[in-house]
Order: C-alpha cells, then sequence, then structure tokens
C-alpha cells in the first residue's frame, strides 16, 4: 500500500481538483479520500502537500532505439529519463533496426520493458513493412503482441492508396494510424523552415506546405473511407487549422504537438545551431501562435516530445550533414508547465494533454485517469521547483537538447509506475532503480 | 585600428571601418603586385592549407597565390566529396589538417555554416572561401574593392544583382559588404530563385531585370548554376536568357558609366552575351586582381600583421 497524502490531486477524467490523498493498492488505484489524512496508515507514505497529484504522463511520441540502435538509446535508459521526466508510460515508434514490422520485435519491446523498464512501454508497429511504403504490415499480428498504434513515423506513407487501404482494413479493429505528416518531394532537401532565418543562413528550406499538404490529404482520406487518424508533431498554423476543420466535420482525428514547437522558432538555428535541426523544422513565430492557440482551444489533443536521441557527432558537424531530432523527456513537462504562465492552460487541460489525451487516443485501458480501479500510475508535480538543466541531469544515452542551460520552472517530484517508486527528489523517499 | 579577428567566416559582423581597414590593407598589397619582384616575405615560415571540399579553380588559385606572394608555405588539400560520403566527418579531416600544425585554414564547403562550425573546434585561423549559400566573405570584399577602384564610391550607388540569387553566397556577402557601405540592392532573378524573404535583407527583390538594371550603376551578374538544376527552377536555358541574360539592350537602360561584374566562371550567351562580356565596361577581370590583393590582406591581417604592408 501507498499513500499520496495532501497533494492537489487533478484528474480531469473524473473531474476531480482538489486536495486529496491517493490510496494505491495491489498496483491499481484503492481510492482518493477527501478530509484529513486516514490516520495510522500501515505502508509508505509520500508527502504531496503543496504538489499535484496527476494520473501518470503519457508521452506517445518517442524514439527508444531499440532494437538496433542501443548506443544512442536504449529501453533502459530511455525509460529512465521517461520516469525522471515525470512519465510513466511511453509509446515508441517503429523505425528501430529491424524496423518494429513483426510480432517478434513488438515482443522484444514489450518483454524487454518489462524486465528493465522505469517506465510502461508502449509499441507503436509500423503501417508499411521496413517502412518502405510499399506493403501493409500484419497489423493484428502486431496488435496482439501489444502494439497499440501504426505509424511509418520519421517519414510519411507517401502511397495515398497505400494509406486508405491500410486505414480502411483497420477501420473494424479500431487501430489508429499516427501520421508523419510530410510531402517528401516538396520537403526534398530541405533542413530548416523556409523563411528568412533560412534564407539569411542559406540553408535549404522545408515549406509548410511540405507538411499542410500532407495533412491535408491524410484527413481527407479519413474522411472518404471514416477511418481513424492521428497526426503526429504539428507545427504549422495551417496544420492546426485543418485540425480543427477536421474535429468541426465530426471525424475521428486527433493531433499533437511537441514542446520545442511552441517554445522555439526557427531563430533558434542561428549560428547554425545543429540541436535545433528537427523534422518538422522549428517554424515562425506565427505558426508558433497558432500551436498555441490551438492547445488552448482544444484542437491539440496532446502533447509528446518525440524524443530523439542520437549520439554526438551526428550532432557536431556541419548543419547540412546534422541528424534531425532531439531529446525530450525530462524537458517535455517543465516546458508544458510554461503554458500556465501564459494562462493558455489551466493545470486540469495541461494533465489532459500530457496523459488523459493520449490515453484516450491510443485506447489504453485504465491509463490517464485516477479513477478508482485505474492503475497506480501517478505522477506528483512541484509545478514551481526551478531548475536547471545541465548536462549532468541527462539520463539519456544521447545529449542533443537544445535546452542544455535553459532555468526551468517546474519538475516530476515523485513518478509512481504501477504502485513502485520509480523516481522520486522527495526526501525520505526513495525510487527503485 | 587594431585587428583583433582571428577567423573570417562571413562580412555579417563587419562594420564598414573594418571593411575599410581590409581595403587599405588591400592596397598596399596591389602595390607589391604591381612591382617586378610580386612577393614580400610577410608571411615567411608560415602555413596556409587551402582546404577545400567542393571544386574550385579560380579561388583555389587566387588564395594560392596570395599566400605565396606573402611567402607563406601553402599547401592545398581537396577532396570533390564531402566528408561525409567520404565516411570521415568533416571535423576528424579538419584535426587530421590541423595536427600538421598549419596558422590558416582556408576553408571551401558545400554545408552553409560548416567554417564556423571548424571555428569552434580547431585553434588555428579560419578564412571562409565559400560556403553552401551563406557567405564568401573574400568576395565581398574583393567586389567592394573594385566598385571603389572604378566608381571611388560606394553610398548612393545602385546595384543591381541578377541570377540565382537563392543559392548565391556571393550575394549573402555582397549585401553585407555593399549594403552596409550605402549601396541600394536590387536581387533580381526568377521568383523560384530570388525568393521574396530576402527584402528582409533591405534589398528589392524583382522578376523584372529592366527595372533591375534601370539607372543602375553596378551590374553584378550571376553564374546560373546548371548543376544545381535537380529540379527545374525555370523551364529552360533559352527561356532564362530570354528575361534574365543581360544584353546591349537592357545593360542601355543602366547610367551611362555603369560597370558590368560577374564572380566567374561566366556562360556566355545565358546570363551574360557574348559582346557585353568583353566590352570595356566589363570589369570582370579588374576583379580577378582585386581578388589577390584582399585575399592577401586577409592572410596578412590574420597572421598577425597590424597595419599596412610595406
Amino acid at each position: 500500500m501507498l499513500l499520496i497524502k495532501g497533494g492537489r490531486v487533478i484528474d480531469p477524467a473524473s473531474h476531480r481538483d482538489g486536495i486529496g490523498h491517493v490510496v494505491l493498492e495491489g498496483g491499481k488505484v484503492r481510492e482518493i479520500l477527501a478530509g484529513d489524512a486516514p490516520g495510522g496508515f500501515e505502508g509508505e507514505v509520500i508527502p504531496a502537500e503543496g504538489k499535484w497529484v496527476v494520473p501518470g504522463l503519457i508521452d506517445m511520441h518517442v524514439h527508444l532505439r531499440d532494437p538496433g540502435y542501443e548506443w544512442k538509446e536504449d529501453i533502459g535508459t530511455g525509460t529512465r529519463a521517461a520516469a525522471a521526466g515525470g512519465f510513466t508510460s511511453v509509446a515508441c515508434m517503429a523505425n528501430t533496426n529491424p524496423v518494429n514490422d513483426s510480432q517478434e520485435v513488438t515482443r522484444h519491446i514489450v518483454e524487454k520493458a518489462r524486465r528493465e523498464g522505469s517506465a510502461n512501454v508502449f509499441p507503436v508497429a509500423a503501417v508499411t513493412r521496413g517502412l518502405e511504403g510499399k506493403e501493409m504490415a500484419d497489423y493484428s499480428e502486431l496488435a496482439e503482441a501489444g502494439a497499440v498504434a501504426f505509424s511509418d513515423d520519421g517519414k510519411p506513407v507517401e502511397n495515398p492508396l497505400l494509406l486508405r487501404r491500410a486505414m480502411e482494413y483497420m477501420r473494424p479493429f479500431g487501430y489508429r494510424i499516427l501520421s508523419h505528416a510530410e510531402d517528401s518531394v516538396l520537403a526534398a532537401g530541405g533542413a530548416a523552415h523556409e523563411g528568412w532565418t533560412a534564407r539569411k543562413l542559406g540553408i535549404p528550406g522545408i515549406p509548410s506546405a511540405a507538411e499542410e499538404v500532407a495533412i491535408a490529404r491524410d484527413i481527407l482520406i479519413a474522411r472518404q473511407i471514416g477511418g481513424k487518424l492521428h497526426i503526429q508533431h504539428i507545427s504549422t498554423r495551417m496544420g492546426v487549422d485543418l485540425l480543427r476543420m477536421a474535429r468541426r466535420a465530426g471525424l475521428d482525428v486527433t493531433g499533437e504537438t511537441a514542446p520545442q514547437y511552441f517554445t522555439l522558432t526557427d531563430a533558434a538555428l542561428e549560428g547554425y545551431d545543429t540541436n535545433a535541426k528537427m523534422n518538422p523544422p522549428l517554424r515562425g513565430e506565427d505558426d508558433r501562435m497558432a500551436i498555441l492557440e490551438g492547445i488552448q482551444d482544444g484542437t491539440i489533443d496532446a502533447i509528446a516530445c518525440d524524443h530523439a536521441p542520437h549520439e554526438a557527432y551526428l550532432k557536431r558537424c556541419e548543419f547540412a550533414a546534422a541528424a534531425n531530432g532531439i531529446i525530450g523527456l525530462q524537458t517535455s513537462l517543465p516546458l508544458s508547465l510554461a503554458l500556465l504562465a501564459g494562462r493558455k492552460v489551466t493545470p486540469s487541460h495541461l494533465v489532459e494533454l500530457l496523459s488523459a489525451g493520449p490515453a484516450r487516443i491510443l485506447c489504453l485501458r485504465n491509463k490517464g485517469t485516477l479513477a478508482a480501479g485505474a492503475d497506480a500510475d501517478v505522477t506528483v508535480i512541484d509545478p514551481d521547483a526551478e531548475w536547471e538543466f545541465r548536462p549532468v541531469d541527462v539520463l539519456s544515452k544521447s545529449l542533443n537538447s537544445p535546452f542544455l542551460g535553459w532555468k526551468l520552472r517546474g519538475r516530476a517530484s515523485a513518478t509512481i509506475c504501477g504502485g513502485r517508486v520509480r523516481h522520486s527528489t522527495i526526501p525520505g523517499v526513495a525510487a527503485d532503480a | 585600428m587594431n585587428w583583433r579577428r582571428r577567423h573570417v567566416l562571413g562580412l555579417s559582423d563587419f562594420q564598414p571601418e573594418e571593411m575599410e581597414f581590409v581595403i587599405d590593407t588591400a592596397r598596399s598589397m596591389e602595390e607589391v603586385l604591381s612591382r617586378d619582384i610580386k612577393k614580400v616575405p610577410a608571411l615567411r615560415g608560415k602555413t596556409v592549407v587551402n582546404l577545400f571540399f567542393e571544386a574550385s579553380t579560380r579561388t583555389r588559385t587566387s588564395f594560392e597565390m596570395a599566400g605565396k606572394r606573402l611567402s607563406a608555405d601553402v599547401v592545398n588539400f581537396s577532396s570533390a566529396t564531402s566528408s561525409v560520403t567520404k565516411g570521415e566527418t568533416l571535423l576528424d579531416t579538419a584535426r587530421n589538417i590541423e595536427a600538421m600544425k598549419p596558422n590558416i585554414l582556408v576553408v571551401r564547403h558545400s554545408a552553409s555554416g560548416a567554417p564556423l562550425f571548424l571555428s569552434r573546434h580547431v585553434s588555428c585561423s579560419i578564412v571562409n572561401a565559400g560556403d553552401g549559400a551563406n557567405e564568401h566573405p573574400s568576395q565581398g570584399l574583393l567586389d567592394l574593392y573594385t566598385i571603389l577602384k572604378v566608381k571611388g564610391k560606394i553610398a548612393g550607388l545602385k546595384v543591381a544583382i541578377v541570377g540565382d540569387i537563392l543559392h548565391s553566397r556571393v550575394v549573402r556577402s555582397d549585401l553585407h559588404s555593399l549594403g552596409r557601405m550605402g549601396a541600394k540592392l536590387w536581387l533580381c532573378g526568377p521568383a523560384t530563385l530570388a525568393p521574396r524573404e530576402m527584402e528582409r535583407s533591405g534589398a528589392v527583390v524583382t522578376s523584372d531585370i529592366r527595372e533591375a538594371v534601370r539607372g543602375a550603376d553596378v551590374i553584378i551578374m550571376l553564374r546560373i548554376q546548371l548543376e544545381r538544376q535537380k529540379t527545374a527552377y525555370f523551364p529552360s536555358l533559352r527561356e532564362y536568357s530570354r528575361r534574365f541574360g543581360l544584353n546591349r539592350e537592357i545593360f542601355s537602360l543602366a547610367k551611362e558609366d555603369a560597370i558590368i561584374m560577374h564572380p566567374g566562371p561566366i556562360n556566355r550567351g545565358v546570363e551574360l552575351s557574348d559582346e557585353l562580356a568583353d566590352c570595356e565596361r566589363s570589369v570582370v577581370l579588374r576583379q580577378v586582381e582585386s581578388g589577390v590583393a584582399v585575399r592577401m590582406a586577409l592572410l596578412y591581417l590574420l597572421a598577425g600583421g597590424s597595419h599596412a604592408a610595406h
């Protein structure tokens, strides 16, 4: 038994926001008590006064690089970074080596996570075999092995007919495609958002239209056949507008953005900072404002960091040759908490974006809520803690973050996954390694 | 003026006084070049490595000549393929060369920002000899110097740059050198190669060559880089030449004493008509002359010279 005592319990899924005591037992939430803390409690007590107690955070878009690129990250280190960042669950993309397009790979991930993970790992399997965009993968057996959704993330499914068939085939089974929306012809050769910064620095541009054309296409295909679609890492104004339009049309289309897209703009590329290189690229200020609006009005359903670890030399090079992507699991929560300061979201809405939303999109049963009977995944957040993100804090194997050296506000004080404390900065509360 | 610079990576942070200082030094160098014995011992015992990751004959030769005129030991390292495809990283290549203790690395690379990147990781001086579509600072300075020689001033001149603006590092350096000295710049090319965002630099962007050339004091024609045409930016060279080529008729719209410049190599009959390339108003070869002097000045200043050489 575990008692999380005296925190502000925020659980949008059960419309709760108030002081309470969360009791965990047998890997489940037993109950939430109001009023005075229960006396004579037999079990571990986590003092949470002055902190938030929320359903375990879920990042639905990470790259754990396992199997195949374990020098960048593995399931152990990636989930330790997740736990330190307040995440009890992550959904990992299929661009491993071998690609997660077979039961064997899915099982490897699930089993290794069970053995070595500090957080729950939900594999996302490939839409097409080998991510080659040619043939459908075997969705049912992948789902049986544990895949929660399908995505060729890292690249788009270029062939619209194949996308249509895959989405249509999946519809009766309720599977969702997570789309890396990019028109690769329009984006070809680009390395930065097509705007003044790229022009000035002489970097080939990636136009916003490369993303928007693909989002529009995917939405129209979903509409045609009534499929379930999720748009990944939305970074442009029109991308948000298209998602809003799809929603108004009553389509089952959801969308995520990443903290970097509402925190940074392409101005971060000055000096050819390779840690600001990613795909989609950091966009302009108007796009950043639109992402904030999309979060505020509920168009965007989830914040996911697109954690993409790379070894140092792939970033310590000329800009054009640098790899895309940044690590994000340990900075996603504080960067999202910064939205509160701008009054863009309420605490409850933030928990929705970081937990309830992703749980709903991926149909993760008993996750994303603290209702009685839910899984004992809980994050205790100190929204006011001030800290600096230093290289020594990084639990990933890779250090590719543009946020190193940043002064951040807010962090996970404790992360409890399946009733086990996997991360803690609270004195007297020990975490399992 | 005290020269405190360890590298010359671009002109984006060069103030007018500093550019004038380099030009003054280049003037002294040009005096050396007019002598019978065109060599001074200023850089004796110093080593300059031309580290070229992109094919180039004239810029490399110009730097090599500049170094040799100053008695430096000049070594050429060329790699037509980029370091990435070769399997060695750019940094490893540069560090290998650095271990041989050169004083100055003159770097050309197809990736924008590559010399800046190297300057953060090696201890010798870096001169950018052209990086991707970013900058070509010695070209920006030699263009400035050439115009000064002919026109005596920069401020108030209308300078039209015509061609592939998008991929041109010459444009980005000229915007700093000529722009900061007070020239009014017009950038002209097909809309696909003359992006509207470039107006943020303060220049006028147009696809109408007549408008760009009308009343101009200086016309800089850029080479249309046929090798960049992986996907077409315009229908054909024939069409390009018709819309954006400089011929006698278009040139007649410019000021009577207007000059024609070109960073070379020229595609005769494409961006510049054959007769104009050789006409008395073309200062293309004077640019080449100025180039050696400007590069001598840069090497000299980086190697520790503090004022005009004698």
